[in-house]
């Protein structure tokens, strides 16, 4: 045995010199970011339970497929989703050519091109939500509905720098404060851009502590942050077992695109509220909840490939990702605000605020600056009302755009 | 606009199964996203126009059940004997309905608060009857 000529066949194959070749250099830097997000993750806590996975599969995928080089033994391959959308392509829609030639990430990742995580993701929040809130003021979903604003500027922002339709309603959709949506609707249009907008979701959410108080303080009043609001109604066990079979049939009906997020975040519900599968209720609650958020997580991180994540398109999204979050939580709080006007001072604006999804942060953060205005001012149900509004809100939203643009 | 809304309009009811991939005009953009937001907000006020109605209807539905158990209350008194009843202690905070018997409110309060633990709902979702030291 050759010694040397042995050394020269390891450094060759080894993923150290593909730093050096080509664009190499690239997926250093991605492995930087890879522990950056990791940082964020265990110590500042940002959204771990997704960010760590996602944060994972980037490492994963930037130690172990380098554009240009040997992509034989990497856990995900590019060009075999390019292959996989090509219409021209022989292997075009082929999940059989992913399973022979794929990674274990490729594999992982079928699940999320086919739109099954963030359904089954929709199924345990549905399972872990309680809409009793909602139902109690229905007069929350005007603010839900509110909250959807920064989608829509925010897509009207993407197309206006130049992105196509797609990839806009997918950018857009971050607004909505909703992983699992922003998931669901970007890997049905626009899914080179799954891994920014993914982080971009999961990192503006994290942060939701940090960007909406500045605009709470900005856009109410002392003597509004001081309302404190009455009590709502007790929901009865019947309306609460009948709210997610009217809610899936209305909107359903209404936008047949939403029917898996919709179809599964009612019938996670339904099995909570129902009382007689407890079983399965805690079941999707916890287990598959917990097994579907590591298949997403580190398959939505594979898809942050140095050669495509590192592109101003990356710059792009994450700063329209942020103004989406912020006008989304500007339109929730001007809602708001003529809600306390027309109610003649009886809603806290605050409460506006929380109608962007991010259940339960959202609400919190009404809860914490209704404190800081009023220590005897407890806003935390008032806000969840319109916090699960916003859930439905942006599956709306998503399927809007879906049936646009799909 | 009225053109953008309608272009929009179209787009989402095409049946059309070719992939809007291409890059979209400003002004079709503005009317999408004022559509968009229009859509959403209409859908959501159908679904609040639904609930109230739900919750209006179970809301009359409970103050008649209200009135029924308190026109039953008033005569009983005319054809049964009195007593017992007079004499149960109802223990407040549960919504005055569980009846104790030679039960002190602190052990009631105590033993309401166990179960729902063990049965890990919330106090508010439990109803309780009565409460009885068996001896």
């Amino acid at each position: 045995m050759d010694v040397l000529d042995t050394l020269e066949t390891l450094w060759n194959s080894s993923g150290f010199k593909s730093f050096f070749v080509g664009e190499g250099w690239k997926n250093l830097i991605m492995i930087f970011v890879s522990c950056l997000l990791l940082y964020l993750g265990i110590k500042k806590k940002f959204e771990p339970l997704l960010l760590v996975g996602i944060a994972f599969g980037c490492l994963l995928v930037n130690l172990s497929y380098f554009a240009g080089g040997d992509t034989g033994d990497a856990l995900y391959h590019m060009d075999l989703w390019d292959n996989f959308l090509d219409e021209t392509h022989p292997d075009y829609h082929s999940y059989g050519a992913i399973m022979a030639h794929g990674g274990l990430l490729d594999i992982l990742y079928i699940g999320v091109k086919a739109g099954v995580y963030p359904s089954l993701i929709f199924m345990g929040v549905g399972a872990m939500t309680d809409f009793g809130p909602l139902i109690s003021n229905p007069k929350s979903l005007l603010l839900g509905a509110a909250a959807q604003m920064g989608v829509f500027l925010a897509f009207f922002g993407a197309v206006c720098l130049g992105f196509t339709g797609n990839e806009a309603a997918s950018i857009g959709i971050i607004g909505g404060a909703d992983g699992p949506t922003a998931i669901f609707l970007t890997t049905k249009l626009a899914p080179h851009l799954l891994g920014a907008i993914a982080i971009a979701a999961y990192s503006y959410m994290a942060l939701i502590p940090m960007i909406q108080p500045p605009l709470m303080r900005l856009l109410t009043t002392e003597k509004e942050r001081k309302v404190k609001m009455e009590q709502s109604r007790t929901v009865s066990k019947t309306e609460k077992i009948i709210f997610p079979i009217i809610v899936a049939m209305f909107v359903i009906l209404l936008l047949p695109s939403t029917a898996p997020l919709v179809g599964c975040l009612m019938l996670g519900n339904l099995w909570r509220e129902c009382g007689v599968t407890e079983r399965l209720s805690d079941t999707v609650q916890n287990a598959l909840m917990n097994i579907v958020t590591v298949f997403l997580g580190i398959s939505v991180g594979a898809t942050t490939a140095a050669s495509r994540f590192l592109s101003l398109e990356t710059i792009k999204i994450v700063a329209l990702g942020l103004t989406a979050f912020c006008f989304s939580t500007i339109g929730g709080l001007l809602v708001g605000k003529l809600m306390y006007k027309l109610s003649g001072g009886k809603i806290n604006p605050l409460i506006g605020s929380a109608g962007v999804s991010a259940v339960p942060m959202a609400a919190r953060v009404s809860q914490m600056e209704g404190q800081k205005a009023n220590p005897k001012n407890f806003l935390l149900m008032h806000a969840m009302g319109p916090n699960v509004a916003g859930v439905i809100g942006s599956a709306i939203a998503a399927g809007f755009l879906l049936a646009v643009f799909k | 606009m009225i053109e953008d809304l309608n272009l929009a309009a179209e787009a989402l009811s095409e049946v059309s199964t070719e992939a809007t991939t291409e890059k979209i005009s400003i002004g079709e953009a503005a009317g999408t996203a004022v559509f968009g937001y229009a859509v959403v907000f209409a859908g959501l006020i159908v679904l609040m126009i639904l609930l109230y109605c739900t919750g209006a209807y179970f809301k009359s539905k409970e103050a008649k059940q209200k009135a029924a158990a308190e026109a039953e209350k008033k005569a009983a008194p005319a054809i049964a004997a009195p007593a017992p009843a007079a004499e149960v202690k109802l223990a407040p905070g549960s919504a005055g309905h569980v009846k104790l018997f030679d039960v002190p409110d602190k052990e009631a309060a105590m033993i309401m608060a166990i179960v729902a633990d063990k049965m890990q709902k919330p106090l508010n979702e439990l109803h309780f009857i009565s409460i009885k030291e068996v001896k």
